[in-house]
């Protein structure tokens, strides 16, 4: 059902901006078209692209903030979530986390 | 006449007219609007839902840039879990159902969870819990949630110290029912803010209160009370709240929240609550009745959470799974009725994330 839920209406995940824009939902409360707006001007692209595959997918290479396939020498994990902290000039916990980790 | 295939609320197919439809539509929004005193569905918004209905489509889809955030329940428990959690049981780790879902199934976020899926049961096994959550989070890129129920069942006889309100109050009981609810708050609370707190020790993104209300107005109070400890302590940590049910049960009858009596509350009266509570998210649910059409279902449903995204002030993300937001009371939900109850909710109700 979720499957039925993302092709018909989901923003595509890491196959596009999907965790860029629910990052922003999640610190700092922005509703939906706020949250686009701040990820689409950070990437320096339209909000319609927010969601379009062949845009995201150089986007997401270029920036080295993680792609969905496997990628060797990509970012995986953690890496590519430091990077998108600091693109969208956001705290993120787990991130906060390794950084204290590494003194 | 024409008919158009459509199903009822249980799921099974039946034959509508453009006219019988349109009627049942009119007929859906208007009980949503007298029972939440709300404004109905617009002519426009009829119409356009009459289109989807009449449409031959065996998926439909949102216009190109009105993509919304899909958050969930249950998390991998989709994956490994039993039938009871609407399970598949393919034997796979946590972390790998995360990563699945990540690069399988392209989802936008994530979420960890227990099997029993109540926060009660993951107190005594935290450790083990932010353990697995360490993992997935150095492995993982999306947002990660931790999910549960409040689930103050789980504080009655015969499961937990306090006396079961569904004993007492059919022997009129009602003053010791209101004394163990209240007690169940306590505890419920406490438990809560404990085990979120070691969620967010370990650099959880957020935590999802799911199902909030089940156990009727002291499950949603512990709840609000929680959240709002919660928030004192670890700001950081993004809260979502998924509701029970359209209607806070007064179980009680008497809690308040902020000066606000908890009982009878529809989504549109919740959300205001959630958000003084701090929380980050508010999913608002609607049920599906089995003996109406969809038609009738998903007018209704749209109508309550129009009336939500109207005055939320945070993201609403939409409870969209099976017997609630338009969906049918269906374990494995067509993908006709949950498409079209997608497509609905993202153009008529303006959520920011199903």
């Amino acid at each position: 059902m979720p499957i039925a839920h993302g092709v018909a209406a989901g923003m595509g995940g890491i196959r596009t901006a999907g965790d860029l824009v629910a990052r922003m939902q999640l610190a700092r409360k922005m509703r939906l078209p706020e949250a686009k707006a701040y990820v689409a001007d950070k990437l320096k692209i339209s909000v319609a692209d927010l969601s379009e595959v062949t845009v995201m997918r150089e986007i997401r290479e270029d920036l080295d903030i993680g792609v969905i396939t496997s990628v060797p020498g990509c970012a995986k994990g953690i890496e590519a979530k430091i990077r998108i902290a600091e693109l969208l000039d956001i705290s993120i916990n787990s991130v906060d986390r390794l950084k204290s980790k590494m003194g | 006449m024409t008919k158009y295939p459509t199903r009822m609320g249980d799921g099974h197919v039946i034959d509508m007219t453009a006219d019988e439809l349109k009627a049942d539509l009119i007929a859906g929004s208007a009980d949503a609007a007298d029972r939440g005193r709300i404004p109905p569905l617009k002519d426009d918004e009829i119409d356009f839902l009459l289109d989807l209905f009449k449409s031959n489509a065996r998926v439909v889809g949102v216009d190109q840039g009105n993509e919304v955030v899909l958050t969930h329940d249950i998390g991998t428990l989709r994956l490994d879990g039993d039938q009871g959690n609407s399970g598949v049981g393919i034997p796979l780790s946590r972390l790998q159902g995360v990563q699945v879902h990540e690069r399988a199934f392209a989802a936008d976020t994530m979420e960890l969870g227990h099997v029993d899926y109540s926060w009660k049961p993951v107190k005594p096994i935290i450790a083990q819990e932010q353990q697995a959550l360490e993992n997935i989070l150095l492995s993982t890129i999306v947002p990660m949630f931790y999910g549960a129920m409040p689930n103050l069942g789980t504080y009655y006889a015969p499961d937990g110290p306090f006396g079961n309100p569904s004993d007492l109050l059919p022997m009129g009981k009602i003053k010791e029912a209101r004394e163990a609810q209240e007690r169940a708050v306590e505890h419920a609370t406490r438990d809560i803010v404990y085990i979120c707190g070691k969620l967010a020790e370990v650099g959880a993104d957020g935590v999802n209160f799911d199902t909030t209300g089940a156990a009727g107005d002291a499950d949603f109070k512990a709840s609000l009370q929680a959240i709002e400890q919660l928030k004192a302590k670890h700001p950081n940590l993004a809260i979502q709240v998924g509701m029970a049910g359209e209607f806070v049960l007064g179980i009680h009858g008497a809690l308040e929240y902020d000066g606000t009596r908890l009982a009878g509350l529809y989504p549109h009266e919740q959300v205001g609550l959630v958000e003084k509570a701090g929380a980050d998210i508010f999913g608002p649910v609607v049920n599906t009745n089995t003996s109406k059409s969809m038609a009738w279902n998903l007018a209704r449903a749209v109508t309550f959470v129009k009336a939500v995204t109207a005055v939320a002030n945070i993201p609403v993300h939409v409870n969209m799974g099976m017997g609630v937001g338009g969906s049918p009371v269906f374990e494995t939900p067509p993908i006709d009725s949950v498409s079209r109850a997608s497509v609905a909710m993202v153009q008529i109700a303006r959520v920011d994330g199903l």
